[in-house]
């Protein structure tokens, strides 16, 4: 009877049943039409102990290979400093929930203010909501809160050099939300200008998406593009990967209306997909239209300075259909970690690690084309990850890098590969992985 | 409470030149960054040593309330206990350094326990099957909705546009609706706080796409009409949609398959225990009925008997880039394999038996609008006693004081004063009567001495916050609350 997670002792039960005047715990679900009870058996296996259930994941965690990740995608292997999973896994911020009763919660109310100014930093915009769920979900509601902000254009253009994984979430929203998506062509890895001013000019649009770097790694040159949007009442939304904007040219700086995009490049674990954190930051004006969290600063009863859920009448509890969005609940603790992770690192440290990167990143690729079976897809610039053409067989290429302990790049298509650098890689890893080629 | 540590943001406590990291020296050698594509300026990120940074979380640690500091019935929110052993496996680095674009030949495990949990989750809620994809119960709801309209559309039914909510329902339910395409039309609740079926018979008809429900309702009454209402629902050509909210107290009593519902979700971080993170992350799973797997989001794995790894894409819809919270699926599975059948059946009735102790013990002093048994969860119309101006968010804020998490308040709508209560399987009898001991108390002080109740908190480290001047004046980064220091 007894249980490690259920406190109840049989008198407590009945006691507890006798204060509320039913004989038994079956009693209790005497609502519950008969027709529909379940009287069965889960078919699930029995309890297990807690040295049954580690010893499972182990051997689960077995059938998994360790491999050293030259591979990107969106997805960066990033440094965690040993400080953030001490610090998040801190159980007054771990089993705590979204900050409703401030006077207690001004620990979360805290970390989400300060990450909201980092982000807003490191994007060069004016303000930032508490989190999305991933980079793809908030560019998604970045298009929706376009088209709401657009008064009657329905329309969105998105470049062909977007991530498309965020495409195909962009679609997704798109098409039960009533948003037209438009593709922007790409000429030699990177967004057609000519193409976009054309489809802007067109009239009807809402919203511009573009990547920043963009999905094959190469830095794009968005001069023009905000000019253009704003020029035809878009806005102009850009997607980046949030460490690279330690040292890049920010979204604010390129003109643009909206930054988004996923934070798990600040020292989040890979973790096979999540969780990461979305990010979306805003020029002021368009606050209003925000969806998800925002906190502010105010004052307490006593005078004190203190910070609170705010703006909420953007929120589903209050507006339900009429809300900017249905998020409630999304990535808080994560928003913690990269908080803690922006705290340590600092700008220095933050610039320092996307150096380290681009090195990394640089060398490799030239290492690469030395062999002479690589040649660089793209003359463009790039940050840390880059396509190259190989001259033999990439799948057994691949194939190979792995039977060694590597995950040797994303195969793009046909004979391109894509790899990616962090400030994790040496330069020892870098030559084993190139001898093997 | 740490309310003497109460006070800096980490901006304040930044020095020029201080650094809190170490990375290894360049062994490159020189790659510059060409000027043109570096920002102007650093990002304007604080500069501190790595003591100062963890005294600085630590010390807000203590001005934060979580399950594990004390009783925490917020209704609607199942704050259960998180074990720690399923923390540790979240952060396995089998688990943790998997890249989620790795040939699935290199992540058998993960895809097992990624299928583990889908099956687990099927049997439990009578489905056919899950996806994990979505990352959050509000993107559940989505997701299901995108599954049925879908649905529709596939046979050519396009006009099936409406959504049926209850008057009763949470936020999330119109506003997923809404993000949907969707048009929201509401049922009304009877007296007794459940569906109205003759209001629902005149709303069916082939416009409406889904009819979604919580069950138990959002007042914690089991819809006891719930056969005859999928009945009518499928009768007029629409689906039914499950709201997972309050799937806890179905837990070894009732199946949302069995109940007729066709799509759900359900929020691994209430039901099954992954920590609620200061709100997130948790996972969204959705399951469907027979004969609409085909709908499911794509990127979904299944094992069967022969491979292990069946990568899935069944459909054109993608919620996200890759497999959901796969960290939080990890610990949900850890969670359910611990409890195994024999215990998994037991929370719903241990949850539903400690709801009931509340509601009875301070019925006689509490308002109880509609005096019935109760599912996982109630709700107060606040004090009886009105005459002496207290509130529910007075009550609220004197819990605090008290050393609770205050119940949910203000929600459901359908009452003035709502105060609604969740304790959750894990509370042992002692917290609860300590507790309800709490909560009568505070209605004696409400009578004796209402100021203090009014005036409340005392003993946090902050008073009651002015929400209206934040909202009105929103100042949102440190950039800005600088500034205006200045």
């Amino acid at each position: 009877m007894s249980y490690k997670y259920f406190p109840h002792t049989e008198a407590e039960v009945d006691e507890m049943l006798g204060r509320i005047g039913v004989k038994s715990l079956e009693e209790l679900y005497a609502e519950v039409p008969d027709s529909i009870r379940f009287r069965g058996e889960y078919d699930l296996p029995e309890a297990m102990s807690e040295m049954e259930v580690r010893r499972l994941f182990r051997e689960l965690g077995k059938e998994n290979k360790q491999l050293t990740c030259f591979a990107g995608a969106g997805v960066y292997d990033h440094y965690t400093p040993a400080v953030v999973p001490g610090i998040i896994s801190r159980s007054e911020y771990l089993t705590s929930y979204t900050p409703y009763q401030a006077e207690i919660s001004q620990g979360t109310l805290h970390y989400i203010f300060e990450y909201q100014s980092m982000m807003a930093e490191l994007t060069g915009m004016d303000v930032s909501n508490a989190s999305m769920y991933d980079g793809t979900t908030a560019t998604a509601e970045a298009c929706i809160m376009a088209v709401a902000s657009g008064k009657k254009a329905g329309k969105v253009l998105v470049s062909e050099t977007v991530d498309p994984k965020t495409v195909r979430v962009i679609k997704t929203y798109s098409k039960f939300h009533g948003i037209d998506i438009e593709m922007i062509a790409a000429v030699d890895g990177a967004t057609d200008k000519a193409d976009f001013e054309r489809k802007a000019a067109q009239g009807g649009v809402a919203g511009v998406v573009v990547q920043q770097p963009n999905y094959y790694g190469v830095v794009e040159d968005y001069s023009g593009y905000a000019d253009t949007a704003h020029a035809n009442k878009a806005l102009l939304i850009m997607n980046s990967v949030a460490a690279d904007l330690a040292v890049l040219k920010t979204p604010g700086e390129w003109g643009a209306d909206i930054a988004v995009g996923d934070g798990q490049s600040l020292g989040i674990p890979m973790s096979f997909g999540g969780p990461y954190i979305g990010y979306m930051c805003c020029r002021e004006k368009l606050i209003r239209k925000m969806p998800g969290r925002i906190v502010g600063m105010t004052k307490d009863s006593r005078g004190q300075r203190a910070f609170v859920l705010t703006l909420q009448a953007r929120e589903q509890h209050i507006r339900r259909q009429k809300a900017t969005s249905n998020i409630c609940s999304n990535e808080s603790l994560m928003a913690l970690f990269v908080t803690v992770y922006m705290s340590l690192m600092g700008k220095a440290g933050l610039r320092e690690a996307a150096e380290l990167s681009y090195a990394g990143a640089h060398y490799m690729a030239e290492r690469l084309v030395a062999t002479g079976r690589f040649v660089m897809a793209y003359d463009r610039p790039f940050f840390n990850e880059f396509c190259v053409r190989y001259d033999g067989d990439v799948d057994a290429l691949q194939k190979k890098f792995i039977d060694n302990g590597f995950f040797g790049g994303i195969k793009v298509d046909g004979n391109t590969i894509m790899f990616a650098v962090t400030e994790k890689r040496t330069k020892e890893e870098i030559d084993s992985l190139i001898a093997l080629v | 409470m740490n309310s003497k540590l109460y006070g800096n943001l980490i901006f304040e406590l930044s020095h020029e030149g201080r650094r809190g990291y170490s990375l290894p020296k360049n062994e490159f050698g020189r790659y510059d960054i060409p000027d043109e594509l570096r920002r102007r300026e650093d990002a304007a990120l604080p500069e501190c040593d790595e003591m100062t940074v963890v005294r600085h979380y630590t010390n807000h640690s203590g001005n934060n309330f979580g399950v594990n500091n004390g009783f925490y019935p917020l209704g609607s929110c199942t704050m259960k206990y998180n074990p720690l052993i399923n923390e540790e496996i979240a952060a396995m680095p089998e688990f943790a350094c998997l890249h989620p674009l790795q040939p699935a030949s290199t992540c058998r495990g993960a895809i097992k326990a990624y299928d583990g949990l889908q099956k687990a989750l099927s049997e439990i809620s009578g489905l056919e099957r899950f996806t994990l994809n979505p990352f959050a119960g509000a993107h559940g709801e989505l997701t299901g909705l995108m599954i049925i309209r879908s649905y529709h559309i596939s046979r050519g039914d396009t006009k099936r546009t409406k959504v049926i909510v209850p008057d009763s329902a949470h936020g999330t339910n119109p506003a997923s609706a809404a993000v949907c395409g969707l048009d929201v039309v509401e049922v009304k609740s009877t007296a007794d706080g459940i569906v109205d079926v003759e209001d629902l018979k005149g709303l069916l008809d082939d416009t409406v796409a889904a009819m979604m429900m919580t069950n138990p309702n959002t007042l914690g009454l089991f819809e006891q009409n719930i056969p005859e209402i999928a009945g009518m629902v499928h009768e007029c050509g629409a689906l039914m949609y499950y709201d997972g909210a309050n799937l806890n107290p179905m837990l070894g009593a009732c199946r949302p398959g069995d109940m007729g519902f066709d799509v759900m979700h359900i929020n691994l971080h209430k039901t099954f225990s992954t920590p609620h993170g200061g709100g997130g992350p948790g996972d969204g799973p959705v399951g469907v009925r027979k004969g609409l797997e085909q709908f499911l989001p794509s990127d979904n794995f299944v094992c069967d008997a022969t491979s292990s790894d069946k990568h899935t894409v069944d459909s054109d819809i993608f919620v996200g880039a890759y497999h959901g919270n796969f960290a939080v699926i990890l610990r949900a599975y850890a969670y359910i394999l611990t409890l195994g059948r024999e215990n998994i059946k037991r929370v719903g009735p241990l949850a539903v038996l400690n709801a009931n102790y509340i509601k009875e013990s301070l019925k006689d002093v509490y308002e109880l609008p509609i005096d019935a048994p109760c599912m996982h969860e109630f709700v107060f119309d606040g004090l009886r006693d009105k005459s002496t101006g207290v509130t529910t968010m007075d009550v609220a804020k004197r819990l605090l004081d008290y050393g609770y998490h205050a119940p949910t308040i203000y929600f459901p709508l359908l009452f003035h004063e709502s105060l609604m209560i969740e304790p959750a399987e894990n509370e042992s009898k002692e917290t609860i009567d300590g507790f309800i001991a709490v909560m009568r108390k505070i209605a004696e002080e409400s009578v004796a001495c209402p100021e203090e109740v009014k005036s409340a908190p005392h003993g946090t480290p902050i008073g009651r916050v002015d929400d209206v001047l934040a909202a009105k004046h929103p100042v949102v980064t440190y950039k800005v609350l600088k500034s205006e220091k200045a």
